[in-house]
């Protein structure tokens, strides 16, 4: 009887060592699932959710704090990842799709005063004070928090076009008929 | 005699070949109007060098390459340029495409020509040459031709295979070429040959072109290379660079990898004839050769001015009236031409005139039998009905692992297909949302590591801030009982003296202002190194800005005693 409690002791020992072990060992740096979540929100940094950015957004769905659906630059199609991911239903989401935008500056009108540089949340503008301002495109992610901060009101959203370059395929209408 | 290997599937389209090859290769006449896209190869997109209202003479550079891969532009004949705008695109999108539009002056003024001797220059000045000429791979991939032209370093360059197999129906360019200019693509060959330097060089060409393997077979003797030319079994798509390779040597060259790691390379025939043409006769490519044939009254092949507008180019042919579309490429891997609007590029090796009994309209699509005859006919050996499925279930994920990459898009699939399905195109719909699915993914991470970088700076500088001021409040509180000292070892910089002497402070403000008067000299004196390669827009408005600059002197007055820093980042 007692070796039997001691082997269980001992086994239980062992094994809640081991555990501690592991849980050091291999600790994961972060929410496994916030980084999920993350991977899926386009990362516009727009803050159109309600939240901070895309991060905040992640931690407060992973925490069941917040719906998936609020998204808008991610979309219906964001939503539909997210569902699955999570496990919710698809809900329809929770504001107007838009597609992708541009900031432009108008550089005849722009006085220099930095207001849009410490509103862009990439780094995407570049000017000095008193000096023109420009965005540089490759890097503007179309989140619009520009736009309201100018006091000129010279910067604009223009919807990206379709290039040579980002031109897709269509998907081939598909019918079909009854084989008689 | 050599080996020959096979490749799996494959299909035997009727060839229609015969009707272009009835007359040899003639010149097209001068259009009334060429316009030249400045993008006409792969990779980066060409930058404009002339201006609205230049004059330019035939073969000058209007488009210089903008990084490695990528290949210049040149005016095809002399003349004015009317435009430099987006216009109309030889693609299947009808998009528009920067386009340097040329009024021809019929004079034909040639730029001064300046042969080369390839034997004496470097590898890499032979390398840049040909991107600066604009050779291209004119089998229909556009390739610039220059970045193919270095062996991998660990793998030796065993074979060097020229594609003059020409499977797609219809076609009859390189065959042409081939028998009326077999010793200048031997010779283009031969300067391949030299720069890769491989074991063996093989031509391959179709079994059905007899004339086109005999020219080239004496091309060959007379200049007394030892290039092996083969005759290839006739099957569609044996001109498919993979394939021919296969056919060949016997390597498979996967999507994932490139064919110079294993040790083998192709080029188009008519890819060496220009290559060619560039060296020895310092000729640009300008010009190419394209089929015209279908349902026209006279099919044949013209060499054609790069940038002669569709519509001017089919009235060589006299298309019949029932004609309703013209395909650029073959039938089984071209597409219909937007307009006629849209010019002929380099990767226009034939145009043909369709009508609705040439080319009926498509049967109606009907469900997958799942009877694998895609399968047995597809020349790399896919599963077209496995990609079909999940391409158009947008499952992307899973076509990958289907090697969805590894189709060539070639419609081997779609053409045996009973049940009529448009395999290709759900297989380019697949790939064209998977590559943007990419850059939105890359732009997404670029994204947040930017935003990553940014808050973080944003804490340091709040913090770097904190200890300031914290310092300063240290620093003050120390100061307080040496108040009665004598102000001048208080550092000046950090507590200017409010009594300070007058002269002091007109003496700084003297040494702002002859700052600023350096920095200004030192502006002026700064040449401008970036405004070479700038559009007529770009230089126009360059011009407005300077002057508004001039106008406002007034204004740097002001700024001149005014240098607070910019606001609401000091706080
Ligand atoms: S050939 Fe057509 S019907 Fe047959 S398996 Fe392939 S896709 Fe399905
Ligand atoms: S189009 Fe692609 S899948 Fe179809 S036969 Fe050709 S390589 Fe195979």
């Amino acid at each position: 009887m007692l070796t039997a409690i001691l082997i269980m002791a001992l086994g239980a020992v062992v094994l809640g060592a081991a555990l501690g072990f592991a849980s050091i060992k291999f600790k994961t740096e972060g929410n496994p699932l916030v980084e999920k979540i993350e991977a899926i929100l386009p990362q516009t940094q727009c803050g159109q959710c309600g939240f901070a950015g895309c991060k905040p957004y992640a931690e407060a769905i992973a925490a069941g704090e917040a719906d998936i659906n609020r998204c808008p630059p991610g979309g219906q199609e964001g939503v539909a990842k997210l569902a699955d991911l999570l496990g919710r239903e698809i809900t329809p989401l929770d504001a107007e799709e838009k597609p992708k935008q541009l900031a432009i500056i108008d550089e005849h009108t722009c006085i220099g005063c930095t207001l849009c540089i410490q509103a862009c949340p990439v780094d995407a503008i570049v000017g000095a004070a008193k000096q023109m301002h420009t965005v540089v495109s490759a890097l503007c992610t179309g989140c619009e928090l520009c736009v309201k901060p100018c006091p000129v009101e010279c910067i604009r959203m223009e919807v990206i076009g379709e290039s040579l370059e980002t031109w897709k395929w269509r998907y081939p209408i598909f019918e079909i008929k009854r084989a008689s | 005699m050599l080996q020959l290997f096979k490749f799996k599937g494959g299909v035997k389209p009727e060839t229609h070949k015969a009707p272009s090859l009835q007359a040899p290769i003639a010149k097209a006449p001068l259009p009334e109007q060429l316009i030249v896209p400045l993008h006409q190869s792969i990779g980066g997109v060409p930058q404009p060098l002339v201006e609205v209202g230049q004059h330019v003479l035939k073969g000058q550079r209007i488009g210089a390459a903008d990084q490695w891969v990528s290949a210049a532009v040149h005016a095809p004949t002399s003349g004015t340029v009317i435009a430099v705008e987006p216009r109309l695109a030889a693609h299947p999108s009808g998009l528009t495409t920067a386009s340097v539009v040329i009024a021809p002056d019929g004079r034909e003024e040639w730029i001064d020509r300046q042969p080369v001797d390839y034997h004496t220059l470097a590898p890499e000045r032979l390398r840049e040459h040909l991107r600066d000429a604009g050779v291209v791979g004119l089998g229909g991939a556009v390739f610039p031709s220059h970045a193919k032209l270095s062996a991998a370093k660990s793998v030796p360059m065993e074979e060097l295979v020229i594609n003059g197999a020409e499977c797609e129906p219809f076609m009859t360019c390189d065959d042409l070429l081939m028998r009326e200019r077999a010793e200048e693509i031997v010779r283009g060959i031969t300067v391949f040959r030299d720069l890769l330097e491989p074991r063996k060089v093989l031509i391959g060409i179709e079994d059905n072109k007899p004339e086109a393997l005999q020219s080239m077979r004496e091309a060959v003797a007379r200049l007394g290379v030892d290039f092996t030319v083969t005759a290839v079994p006739t099957r569609y798509p044996a001109g498919g660079a993979k394939q021919l390779i296969r056919v060949l040597t016997g390597k498979e060259v996967p999507a994932s990898r490139r064919s110079p790691e294993m040790g083998v390379q192709c080029f188009n025939v008519a890819t060496a004839y220009t290559a060619w043409r560039a060296l020895a006769f310092g000729e640009p490519v300008i010009s190419r050769i394209v089929t015209l044939t279908g349902n026209v009254e006279t099919p044949r092949n013209w060499e054609t001015l790069l940038g002669t507008p569709l519509g001017e180019f089919i009235r060589l042919g006299a298309p019949k009236p029932d004609t309703d579309r013209y395909l650029m490429g073959g039938p089984m891997m071209g597409f219909e031409m937007p307009g006629l609007e849209a010019p002929l590029v380099k990767a226009s090796n034939c145009i043909i005139a369709g009508s609705p009994a040439l080319f009926p309209p498509p049967a109606p699509e009907m469900p997958c039998i799942r009877c694998g005859a895609c399968a047995e006919a597809c020349p790399h050996e896919l599963q077209p009905f496995e990609l079909y499925w999940f391409s158009r279930a947008r499952n992307f994920g899973k076509t990958q692992e289907y090697n969805l990459f590894d189709c060539i898009e070639c419609g081997c699939c779609s053409y045996v297909c009973p049940s009529h399905i448009p395999l290709v195109q759900y297989f380019r719909f697949a790939k064209s949302e998977i590559w943007a699915r990419e850059r939105d993914k890359n732009q997404a991470d670029a994204a947040k590591s930017r935003f990553e970088f940014r808050n973080e700076r944003d804490e340091r500088e709040k913090a770097e801030k904190a200890e300031r001021l914290a310092r300063a409040a240290a620093a003050k509180a120390t100061e307080k009982p040496a108040a009665e000292k004598p102000a001048a070892t208080v550092p000046a910089e950090e507590t200017p003296p409010a009594n300070a002497p007058v002269d002091a402070d007109a003496a700084k403000k003297a040494a702002i202002a002859a700052a600023m008067e350096r920095a200004r000299l030192q502006r002026e004196a700064a040449q401008v190194k970036n405004t070479d390669n700038l559009s007529t827009e770009q230089r126009e408005e360059i011009a407005r800005i300077d002057a508004r600059r001039a106008r406002a002197p007034a204004h740097q007055a002001v700024e001149q005693t005014d240098v607070a820093p910019p606001p609401a980042q000091e706080q």
